[in-house]
């Protein structure tokens, strides 16, 4: 297993075409080691989430190069992008959480991406999950009856349900008060010192700063500040 | 239901979770697809009445082969042809009997001003052979002059007159300038050529329409011997009569050819067609719109689950599940109102307007087809964008 999961080299992001066309993140290059915790700070329109979804396998990548876990994301088949998906886990800005399904069903969904298991295994490792994030009596609830806090808590326990080796946070505690935003980022530290996951979260959060190993600012699409802490 | 799906398919059915959790939605797409399938039931019924009125008369007559003028098109809109070729076909091998058959317009006015038009069948009634069971009982009475039997499903006829025929009443009533009695009832019904029938004697019939000519009947009925297969004895017959002027088909054959012609040589048939079609494509445009709907409404959680690493095939599974749902549910109030649309079309018109199995059948499939393949394109969209455009 390689000590830099994430490895961007001359990355460069453009949207829209033509006379529209705006380049929104230039040369990027960045090595993120193993069971790290990386914040990715910057104004609104620096560029955090977009780095954070080519990062992820979300976008296609159109100039330079990512590597994710030992494997080149610019060009790679759609196969393979839905392959590397899988060992992610993903917390989304907005939580995205499917409106049908209870609680319990939308972390299951985190589980079943890697096919067919024991249903009453899987079942009780996504309680287990809800359990710890402090959502025991909120099992059972569609996200219409859940808090925008519960429902963040819930995205983060979909996310970390299937054991992630990275876990990419889009503002993961912005909707979560002092004491479940502790809870959460406590979670991913640990999970880095135990099972060695990598987090880079994405955050304005200035509770949660010096909780990191790393801190990266970008502006205008350009790392400003790299301090490692 | 939902924990016997999650056995059934190894995961959560997030296709029947997705559907029932807004039930307002669920109600009018499955009210989409029921009215396609109503449509589409509708102009079915139609077109199957007009190919049931059209074989309908076949049903009184009990022959293995019919020979026809070639100038004529089907069974009821015939030429004449002449009776000399009965007894030509009685001296080819095989053939067992023959008798001829005598048809007609015959139109009269009811007591209260309703016009009926019955189409007329004059048989031998001597030859108890070529009619159905029914007929047959009666036959022998319609050696008496001017005696029929009219038919109990006769549009436009007042229930008593048919009440008290079937009960071994009689009834008399004036048409073409004869008096006529009818003295028992058959059951074929009205469609689009008449309101009824009418069954006599050839005697009677050669009476009531005076320019007919015995010579001339409209068809002769043959019956084949035992063992013998009704393909082998016309082939046999086409050798033997004039083929320019005499068509042979079997019974089975003449129904088939009367239908293609009815269906494809006259307005009514095209029209009907062409309602099949529409229907058809209006209720694909209608299951199109509900799948591909419910796939736009559903997008940001698709995505969300894409990025999560769910391939393509997991949302076309989705989209399947929904389309199954839907084309079930949308069929069942579909097939019911259809029925009632049926009922009412049949106390309206008379027309043999009914249901069969083979038609629900290939409607349903045609259903789950349609939402299968409407769900299979609208998730088109998802498999070519990245996850993070679609948030």
């Amino acid at each position: 297993m390689t000590d830099s999961p994430i490895e961007v080299r001359g990355l460069n992001h453009f949207f829209g075409t033509g006379e529209a066309r705006k380049q929104a993140i230039f040369d990027i290059n960045l090595s993120i080691a193993r069971g790290s915790l990386t914040i990715l700070m910057g104004p609104s329109g620096s560029g955090k989430t977009t780095l954070l979804t080519l990062i992820g396998a979300l976008r296609e990548i159109q100039d330079g190069s990512v590597v994710l876990l030992d494997h080149e994301l610019h060009g790679a088949p759609e196969a393979d992008l839905v392959a590397l998906r899988r060992r992610l886990g993903f917390i989304f800005q907005a939580h995205n959480l499917h409106e049908s399904l209870t609680a319990t069903q939308n972390v299951l969904m985190g589980l079943e991406v890697h096919g067919k298991g024991n249903a009453a295994k899987q079942r009780a490792a996504s309680h287990h999950m809800l359990d710890l994030l402090g959502l025991a009596d909120r099992r059972e609830y569609v996200p219409a009856n859940l808090s925008g806090g519960q429902k963040q808590r819930v995205a983060v326990a979909r996310a970390l349900v299937s054991n992630p080796e990275i876990v990419l946070a889009d503002e993961p505690t912005a909707a979560l008060d002092k004491a479940s935003g502790h809870t959460v980022v406590e979670m991913l530290k640990s999970l880095g010192k135990t099972r060695g996951t990598t987090t880079v979260m994405v955050t304005h959060d200035p509770r949660i700063l010096q909780m990191a190993d790393r801190i990266i600012t970008l502006e205008d699409g350009r790392i400003v500040t790299d301090k490692s802490q | 239901m939902s924990r016997l799906l999650t056995l059934l398919f190894g995961r959560l059915p997030i296709g029947w979770l997705q559907l029932s959790h807004n039930r307002g939605r669920l109600l009018a797409a499955v009210s989409g697809v029921a009215f396609a399938n109503l449509l589409v039931f509708m102009q079915l019924g139609i077109m199957g009445a007009l190919n049931g009125s059209t074989v309908a008369p076949y049903a009184l007559l009990n022959t293995d082969i019919i020979l026809s003028s070639q100038e004529g098109n089907t069974l009821t809109d015939s030429e004449h042809i002449a009776r000399v070729h009965m007894f030509q076909a009685l001296g080819v091998s095989g053939v067992a009997n023959a008798t001829p058959l005598y048809i007609g317009d015959l139109p009269f006015t009811l007591d209260d001003g309703t016009s009926v038009a019955l189409l007329t069948f004059g048989v031998d009634a001597t030859q108890t052979g070529f009619v159905t069971s029914a007929v047959a009982a009666s036959l022998d009475r319609l050696t008496i002059e001017n005696t029929v039997l009219l038919d109990e499903d006769t549009r436009g006829m007042p229930a008593p007159v048919l009440e008290s025929l079937s009960s071994g009443a009689s009834y008399s009533f004036e048409a073409m300038g004869e008096t006529l009695t009818a003295i028992g009832t058959m059951k074929v019904g009205g469609g689009f050529l008449a309101d009824g029938m009418l069954v006599t004697s050839d005697q009677t019939f050669l009476r009531v329409f005076p320019t007919r000519d015995s010579g001339a009947p409209d068809h002769i009925l043959l019956r084949i011997d035992d063992g013998v297969s009704a393909d082998t004895v016309a082939t046999r017959l086409r050798a033997a009569l004039p083929s320019a002027s005499v068509r042979v088909q079997t019974t089975q054959d003449a129904k088939s050819a009367d239908l293609a012609f009815m269906s494809s040589e006259r307005p009514t048939g095209i029209i009907f067609g062409f309602g099949v079609f529409m229907g058809i494509l209006v209720g694909l445009v209608i299951v199109y719109q509900v799948l591909s709907t419910d796939v736009a409404d559903h997008l940001r959680e698709y995505a969300t689950f894409k990025a999560m690493g769910y391939g393509q095939s997991f949302f076309l599974g989705i989209v399947f599940e929904e389309a199954i749902v839907l084309a079930v549910f949308g069929f069942i109030p579909g097939f019911f109102v259809s029925m009632g649309l049926y009922a009412g079309l049949v106390a309206v018109t008379g027309l043999p307007v009914s249901m069969e199995a083979s038609r629900a059948i290939l409607v349903f499939l045609g259903t789950l087809a349609a939402c299968t393949l409407s769900g299979g394109i609208a998730t088109r969209r998802l498999a070519s964008a990245d996850p993070a455009d679609l948030f």
